[in-house]
């Protein structure tokens, strides 16, 4: 047993924190947020340039072919400088379903441009009625010769805005809750009939409602085969709560470290606060659950990235506790910086505030345990 | 024990309702309706229409423009508010410094201010906290210099709330530097118009301006505007929390967040039923109703015994802990219920409009969640609360 990262791993690692303390200063990183774009192109290039883009994406396809475990690496360092550019999104989401499962078409069309940095994605698999069920989708897709004609509502797409394809989950057969009957399409932002309204979400990064009014898409726009688009899915979301969860246990760890030394230069009743023992006992609470996730975080990616047969099971136990976890941390670091902590102008609010979105982004505690009971 | 209300109860308590659904003005309702927050002229048409019927400083003896209710009668009143959903009141001037001033103000003091205070006239905002004094408040360090008939006044407050809306401040100053650091505290009356008096905006992570920062420099009051003695200040300033009641409405308001989130759980699409039948979901709204319920009569069993001539002490941080826990748990339900539709973030201004997406009720829930977090801070925060309850009540 051995929970060290590999030499290119630590130099991975190495590069990405890097990267975050000399470039990604958190004025820098709040300019970003509240730009209209709402986050750095010349950044993602430089990502590109690095090889991040790449990490997770096969050999075959122009990448490094790493595993989830890569992923981990970068996106826990992300984390921790509160990254707003979306590699969640293009690459770990979006990139990732393409790599998997795309035509060879749709793989020279897009992955080389995404490896490069020169083209976003964003997924699309969230209604208005379906809340954290992936096979609750209501949009659909009308064969008409060797076309399909997409209708339907698309809710809080994350990166839309930036997204110049969008991989769109749509109904081809069956009823609203169907398991099969689920198709993955690949649509261009600027085809006729796909419109979006864009907005801020509350952790500072950018997100829309995405409606397709009859968008008219060759049969060779489907990813994968008609019908097969649960599947797919569910993996790509799989990949996703173990990027948000590194993500958010990178954050956890700036948390807890930033109020432990908060409370020991606040002084009240003539003494650094962080001498009071119910103080004490709190951020060994939020230690501990930073550790804790720390803990499932490797076990769950472990096990996706060997492909293990409970990998499923681990990574919706993860996700619990990461929706648990973070929520205590993130509102008790708030909590310790008394009234400093609900201030815009210092960065603990807003590390509260990714972990708030992270604890529902793809299903929240309570949606978890129960699918971790089922499997 | 009784609980319940008397024949004259009933009749006050329909009387209420009728004005509610007579007089409470239509543009007011709406938009407390849709969660959009009111502006200051809306809050004082709503305090004015109060006090045309005597319903706004409750608590004030009668000799000063209040009433001589009971407190069954009280509660009455501000459930009924709460439970409709009327604006909440500034509490700074009628159930702060009004007291204050009719407490311990000269005839002078009491001419000046008390009128204005039941009219709303005037804007007061609280001037306690600073930068370095917190939890700790005595350790406060703004001066006020006395110089022939005025103090100078030098410091910094902070998270003074709606202090850019305000009129006057009431102030805690150190007049005198002392071994035991409560006893050179001042109470202090300030027009927010002298010279030398700067407010600075504080965003909180809501994205909205509620609080600020009061800058004192080489500011000028008349020593008249001192409430009570010199080094009065800190017992002053512990008679007003012991004074402050805004619990009732507190709870009311609770109720009322409460089944407004059964409501629209029952409209949520959750797989093939609806969230509030979500098993887990449904538990938690449970578990809150019972805790609410709990604290809704620990609450009352204070009143009924303060009005058997018992005063509220170390009690009301046991409603203060429970109320705001209460309060931080159902905004977060709120966020829980929504789902992805927590996430869209539109400044103040855009909520209430089509500007914002998802369904209406969305766009208020996330600003309001985390706002709220400001509640087991502020009015001393839920560990000092402890600190008294373990001091005050268990002995230890």
């Amino acid at each position: 047993m051995d929970f060290n990262f590999n030499e290119e791993q630590s130099l991975i690692q190495g590069q990405v924190s890097q990267f975050i303390q000399r470039d990604y200063d958190w004025e820098k990183r709040q300019e970003l947020s509240n730009s209209e774009r709402g986050f750095s192109d010349e950044n993602w290039k430089q990502f590109g340039e690095l090889g991040w883009l790449g990490i997770s994406i096969s050999e075959a396809s122009g990448g490094f072919g790493g595993s989830s475990l890569d992923t981990m690496i970068i996106m826990e360092e992300f984390g921790k400088g509160l990254v707003v550019e979306p590699f969640l999104e293009t690459i770990v989401l979006s990139a990732s379903i393409i790599d998997e499962a795309g035509s060879q078409q749709q793989k020279d069309e897009v992955l080389n441009k995404v490896i490069e940095g020169n083209l976003h994605l964003a997924t699309a698999f969230s209604e208005p009625q379906s809340r954290f069920n992936l096979e609750d989708v209501v949009t659909t897709g009308t064969k008409q010769d060797d076309s399909y004609v997409i209708n339907g509502f698309k809710s809080v797409v994350m990166n839309g805005p930036a997204a110049d394809k969008f991989i769109v989950s749509v109904r081809t057969s069956g009823s609203q809750s169907d398991n099969e009957g689920i198709t993955l399409f690949l649509v261009d932002s600027d085809q006729k009939g796909v419109s979006k309204r864009d907005y801020s979400t509350v952790d500072g990064r950018k997100a829309c409602e995405l409606t397709l009014e009859d968008v008219l898409v060759p049969s060779d726009a489907i990813i994968g085969k008609e019908g097969n688009g649960l599947g797919l899915l569910k993996e790509s979301i799989n990949k996703g709560i173990l990027a948000v969860s590194a993500e958010a246990v990178g954050a956890m760890e700036v948390l807890y470290k930033t109020t432990v030394e908060y409370t020991k230069t606040r002084e009240q009743f003539g003494q650094a606060i962080g001498k009071f023992q119910v103080l004490q006992h709190r951020m060994v609470d939020m230690f501990m659950e930073y550790e804790q996730a720390k803990s499932l975080l490797y076990m769950a990616t472990i096990k996706h990235s060997e492909g293990a047969k409970d990998a499923d099971k681990a990574i919706a136990g993860l996700k619990y506790h990461i929706g648990k976890a973070g929520k205590f941390v993130g509102q008790q670091s708030v909590q310790l910086h008394g009234g400093m902590g609900v201030t815009d102008e210092l960065n603990v609010g807003h590390y509260f505030k990714r972990l708030t979105t992270i604890g529902t982004i793809f299903g929240n505690s309570d949606y978890h345990l129960t699918k971790y009971s089922k499997l | 024990m009784d609980l319940n209300f008397s024949e004259e109860d009933i009749s006050f308590q329909s009387e209420v309702r009728d004005f509610l659904s007579n007089d409470y003005p239509d543009d007011i309702k709406d938009k407390q309706d849709k969660r959009i927050p009111l502006n200051k002229d809306e809050i004082i048409r709503w305090q004015k229409l109060l006090a045309s019927k005597g319903w706004f400083a409750i608590n004030w003896p009668k000799e000063y423009g209040g009433t001589d209710w009971s407190p069954t009668k009280k509660y009455i009143l501000q459930n009924e508010l709460a439970s409709a959903n009327a604006p909440v009141l500034i509490p700074f001037g009628v159930n702060m410094c009004g007291p204050v001033i009719y407490t311990f103000g000269t005839e002078e003091q009491k001419e000046e201010h008390l009128d204005k205070i039941l009219n709303s006239d005037v804007w007061w905002c609280q001037g306690y906290s600073e930068p370095g004094s917190g939890s700790d408040l005595a350790s406060l360090q703004t001066k006020a210099e006395k110089v022939d008939d005025k103090y100078v006044v030098n410091g910094t407050k902070t998270w003074t709330t709606m202090a850019q809306h305000a009129d006057w401040i009431f102030c805690l100053v150190r007049t005198e530097t002392t071994e035991i650091k409560q006893e050179g505290i001042s109470f202090l009356l300030i027009d927010m118009k002298t010279p030398g008096i700067e407010v600075k905006p504080i965003i909180t992570i809501d994205g909205s301006h509620e609080v600020n920062m009061v800058y004192f420099d080489n500011v000028e009051v008349p020593t008249s505007n001192l409430i009570g003695e010199e080094g009065q200040g800190w017992n002053i300033a512990k008679f007003l929390l012991m004074h402050e009641r805004s619990g009732i409405a507190g709870i009311a308001a609770l109720k009322r967040e409460l089944s407004r989130l059964k409501e629209i759980s029952a409209t949520i699409e959750n797989g093939n039923g609806v969230l509030l039948d979500d098993p887990d979901f449904r538990k938690k709204l449970e578990s809150t109703e019972i805790e609410l319920t709990a604290t809704e009569f620990t609450e009352l069993r204070t009143l009924s015994a303060m009005s058997s001539g018992g005063s509220p002490g170390a009690e009301s941080s046991i409603l203060k802990i429970k109320g705001t826990e209460l309060q931080q748990t159902i905004s977060e339900l709120f966020i829980e219920m929504l789902g992805y539709y927590a996430h869209p973030f539109f400044e103040e201004d855009k909520i209430g409009t089509n500007e914002t997406v998802g369904p209406d009720y969305a766009a208020p829930a996330m600003p309001h969640y985390l706002n709220y977090r400001k509640v087991s801070i502020y009015g001393g925060s839920n560990e000092i609360q402890r600190n008294v309850i373990s001091k005050a009540i268990l002995g230890l």
